[in-house]
């Protein structure tokens, strides 16, 4: 797993956001997100210790972690083995490995999925997340070190 | 040899063929399934629900299909020690079925075209067997299908769990599972009243002590 890629965007274990979670390129993600995650056109990969309570829209998601939450991916979902997955998947193409827990629906759809309203509301944004989502996660303004 | 366990579900073949051979999968053609696959197939865009643990290969089978695959592990869920709670007379305890229906199976009305069941109400704790019925009853469309599996007397109380996997339209892959307890065996007339709500049971009795039955809802 290329985890420390230049042109990746690394958020660690260690990292609690609360509220929208925005950006213009890949993202690794093995911290905690309660909000939603909005990546579209992006890769985000969610670690073996992310912990996202969140609607997430990508280009790609790959799970090693746990979510609740639905999974919006204009390309492909991949649940690896230690995935935990409590949501709706919508996407092109879907991958999954034995041993990954997933509870929901799978909707799979041929052309890229567009924003569809959401079948299940996010987790409530804290009330100091920020106002307006960033293009790239700002040290000090969205992370909260635990 | 590596190339034949092709790299279907993202892994390497190294990791499918060591997976495989930990837990090897045994073939079984299943009159049942056939069925239940045949009545359910066409038209596309139905609403599927596995009852099973996660199963990838049901999943890309029901996807495969223009179907929407929906999956909960039901068993699983109802190992969770919290759903123990003390019961009525001091020092029993009971399994809380209210607030584990409230947490789980939490679909509308009629959603469901076809669920399949596998032999879920053989495993499942005495309490939830009726209720989870039920619900299935309630969110299962009129006409709607369910496959389920039934252990005979045969098959005895050391009966190994084992995890459903569909390998075509006619025949399923048993891969042993955890260690849960066959709990119960069921007559033909228990599982009868069991799902006297629905419409019609069709029996078929297979070769390894296990009774398929498609149920109409």
């Amino acid at each position: 797993m290329d985890n420390f890629r230049a042109d990746v965007a690394h958020i660690g274990k260690s990292v609690l956001i609360k509220g929208e979670l925005s950006g213009s390129e890949d993202l690794y993600l093995d911290g905690e997100v309660e909000g939603n995650i909005e990546l579209r056109g992006h890769s985000l990969v969610i670690g073996p210790n992310g912990r996202i309570r969140a609607n997430v829209h990508a280009k790609d998601v790959v799970v090693h972690g746990k979510v609740d939450g639905n999974l919006r991916a204009t390309e492909k979902v991949e649940l690896k083995k230690s995935a935990l997955l409590n949501g709706d998947i919508f996407t092109q193409r879907i991958v999954i490995e034995d041993g990954a827990f997933f509870k929901g629906a799978i909707d799979i759809q041929k052309a890229a999925v567009e924003s569809k309203p959401e079948v299940k509301p996010a987790a409530t944004p804290s009330a100091n997340a920020a106002a307006a989502p960033h293009s790239v996660p700002q040290i000090g303004s969205l992370l909260d070190p635990k | 040899m590596a190339g034949f366990f092709r790299n279907l579900f993202g892994s390497s073949d190294k990791e499918v063929l060591v997976e495989r051979r930990a837990h090897p999968r045994i073939p079984r053609r299943s009159t049942g399934f056939q069925q239940f696959t045949r009545a359910t197939l066409k038209p596309e865009g139905q609403n599927v629900l596995d009852l099973g643990p996660t199963s990838p290969a049901n999943i890309q089978f029901i996807t495969g299909y223009a179907h929407k695959a929906y999956n909960e592990d039901l068993l699983t869920a109802a190992q969770d020690p919290s759903f123990v709670i003390p019961g009525e007379e001091p020092g029993t305890k009971v399994f809380d079925a209210k607030r584990f229906l409230a947490e789980n199976l939490t679909y509308e009305r009629g959603t469901f075209d076809a669920v399949m069941l596998w032999d879920l109400c053989d495993y499942l704790p005495e309490a939830l067997v009726k209720p989870v019925v039920d619900r299935i009853f309630s969110i299962t469309k009129e006409k709607g299908l369910l496959l389920g599996f039934f252990h005979t007397k045969d098959a005895g109380p050391d009966a190994p769990y084992y995890r459903y996997h569909i390998a075509n339209l006619e025949t399923l892959e048993l891969q042993v599972g955890p260690k849960f307890q066959l709990q119960r065996v069921f007559q033909n007339r228990h599982i009868e009243n069991l799902f006297h709500d629905y419409s019609s049971l069709k029996f078929f009795l297979g070769k390894d002590n296990i009774r398929e039955v498609l149920i109409v809802r």
